[in-house]
């Protein structure tokens, strides 16, 4: 009694996955940004300004360490890594955090749409976003400071996805708790990633840190990232160790991340939040 | 009428939260093709039943089933043919209409979605509105765009939260000819939650009566306004919010 191949509906409404669900999300995310030059901007401006002011404290450093004479691009290169961790977390969670503040999310969720479409959807227009904030600060460190992270080469592709889907991983935790405990919690959403910072070996070796948190930092995918970047720029060598390291913790985590998130929604039907959720 | 002919079938649905019992033990059909109303106070249960039917609220114990699938284990076999409109549930608001209503075509997978939207928003006297942010609209457009959504995928079950709550009565009105009209052309259930009487007594074949989560009464309109002794839907609405049974004692 269920399927009709009506006129209007076609067959795959009821198809267990439909990129065209897909699609349609990520063209409701981009819709929202195309109309908004202000977004558009902000993704640009936090990666800029980090850019120039790191720029700058490395232009000075080089002058008096010969560290970094050598490996001019350690920190420029790390301070663009990062920001593609944090803005692949902040382009799941804040476009999850759009659902709510428009009071869209009862619509969405008694549509054919299924929840992992859903994120699907946040994870693709966490990329453009992404994309869109990190390129053109990389071009304006070539252009300032004649330093091109492309210079990397090949594993800078590997290094770039590796930080995204661990953002992605913490964006959707950040995402079902938000769906679970409501706006409340819409700040963890901004500031979680920073807590990771300091575990994350951005600036400096894992070495450093003192022996009792090594294993934690050696958990993070991004301290391995960290680690190979170090690797290509100071001692000119590619680890795939530390690579594939990153990979296999990465699956885990968008593993975990996705049950999370799912077990948060569940808790959220059982608790009836869903059409309750709001400003 | 049975759960396999009905188009909605509630089976001994409870849902209970720490200490409070939402529903207790309900149970109704709704016939295909009906429209049936849920009444009663606040915190009767009526949007807790629909948002069961919907399946973004689990419920403790019971069934539901709708067109013939189990809403708890199958709910995206039917979804396609279902839709839900409620004023407490927004479209994106910087959207305009057009890029929300496209959004939702694509989600319901429309196969000629272009034609589709032409024809609900002149049906619906979208067109003029089309291009403008969702949330510049007055309640009245907001209303009709948010019908034009649930009605995009032509559905079979449509569920109504309220459809003309905050409403004028002109435009209030113009939205129950459409629906009737709508109704009556496609043949579709309507399941709708709502808190005016007259709306009702002109919409609905049949009227669920709830309070404190259980069915009290139910019946056509004029069949449970003979059956209190009053005049209109609202007193007797008033009588079973009150607690006082058709005969005038005091209900358990």
């Amino acid at each position: 009694m269920s399927e009709r191949d009506t006129s209007i509906v076609r067959a795959d409404a009821y198809f267990a996955f439909s990129p065209l669900r897909v699609g349609a999300m990520v063209m409701r995310y981009w819709y929202l940004l195309r109309g908004s030059w202000p977004r558009i901007l902000e993704l640009a401006y936090w990666p800029t300004m980090q850019v120039i002011l790191w720029g700058f404290l490395t232009t000075y450093l080089a002058q008096n360490s010969t560290l970094f004479v050598q490996a001019f691009g350690v920190l420029l290169s790390a301070v663009l890594l990062w920001d593609v961790l944090f803005r692949g977390q902040l382009g799941v969670s804040i476009s999850f955090l759009e659902e709510m503040w428009s009071r869209n999310l009862g619509h969405l969720l008694v549509s054919p749409l299924r929840p992992y479409e859903l994120l699907i959807s946040l994870m693709t227009i966490s990329l453009i976003k992404t994309l869109i904030g990190i390129v053109p600060a990389s071009l304006l460190a070539y252009a300032l400071f004649d330093y091109s992270i492309y210079t990397l080469g090949l594993p800078l592709i590997g290094f770039f996805f590796n930080l995204i889907v661990m953002g992605w991983a913490l964006g959707l935790v950040m995402s079902g708790l938000v769906l679970r405990y409501g706006l409340g919690a819409e700040s963890l959403a901004w500031v979680a990633v920073f807590a990771l910072a300091p575990l994350s070996a951005i600036y400096y070796p894992v070495a450093v840190l003192p022996e009792w948190l090594q294993p934690f930092t050696l958990a993070l995918p991004a301290s391995h990232v960290f680690e190979g970047m170090r690797a290509i720029l100071i001692d000119g060598v590619y680890r795939p160790d530390l690579m594939w390291a990153a990979a296999g913790l990465n699956v885990l985590y968008l593993i975990a991340g996705s049950v999370a998130f799912l077990a948060f929604f569940r808790r959220a039907r059982t608790l009836g939040l869903i059409l309750n959720l709001g400003e | 009428m049975d759960a396999a002919t009905a188009a909605i079938s509630v089976r001994n649905l409870s849902k209970r939260y720490a200490s409070v019992t939402a529903i207790d033990n309900l149970s109704f059909d709704v016939a295909p093709g009906t429209t049936t109303a849920l009444l009663g106070g606040n915190g009767a249960g009526k949007t807790t039943t629909i948002s069961i039917l919907l399946g973004v609220l689990l419920p403790s114990d019971g069934a539901v089933s709708v067109l013939g699938e189990d809403m708890l284990r199958h709910r995206y076999r039917v979804l396609p043919r279902m839709n839900f409109s409620s004023p407490y549930v927004d479209l994106p608001r910087r959207l305009t209409v057009k890029e929300n209503l496209r959004i939702y075509g694509r989600l319901y997978a429309l196969r000629d979605m272009k034609a589709r939207i032409a024809e609900l928003g002149e049906a619906l006297e979208l067109m003029p509105l089309m291009d403008r942010p969702f949330g510049n609209l007055s309640s009245g457009q907001k209303t009709r765009v948010a019908l034009a959504k649930s009605l995009l995928n032509e559905p079979d079950v449509l569920l109504l939260d309220e459809p003309t709550a905050s409403l004028d009565p002109d435009t209030a009105d113009w939205i129950r000819t459409f629906l009737k009209a709508y109704q009556k052309r496609t043949q579709a259930t309507f399941l709708m939650a709502s808190h005016n009487m007259g709306e009702v007594e002109r919409l609905c074949d049949d009227v669920i009566m709830l309070r404190t989560g259980r069915v009290v009464d139910r019946g056509t309109p004029q069949a449970l306004i003979d059956q209190y002794g009053r005049q209109t839907l609202e007193e007797v609405f008033l009588d079973i919010a009150r607690g006082r049974a058709a005969d005038g004692t005091a209900a358990q």
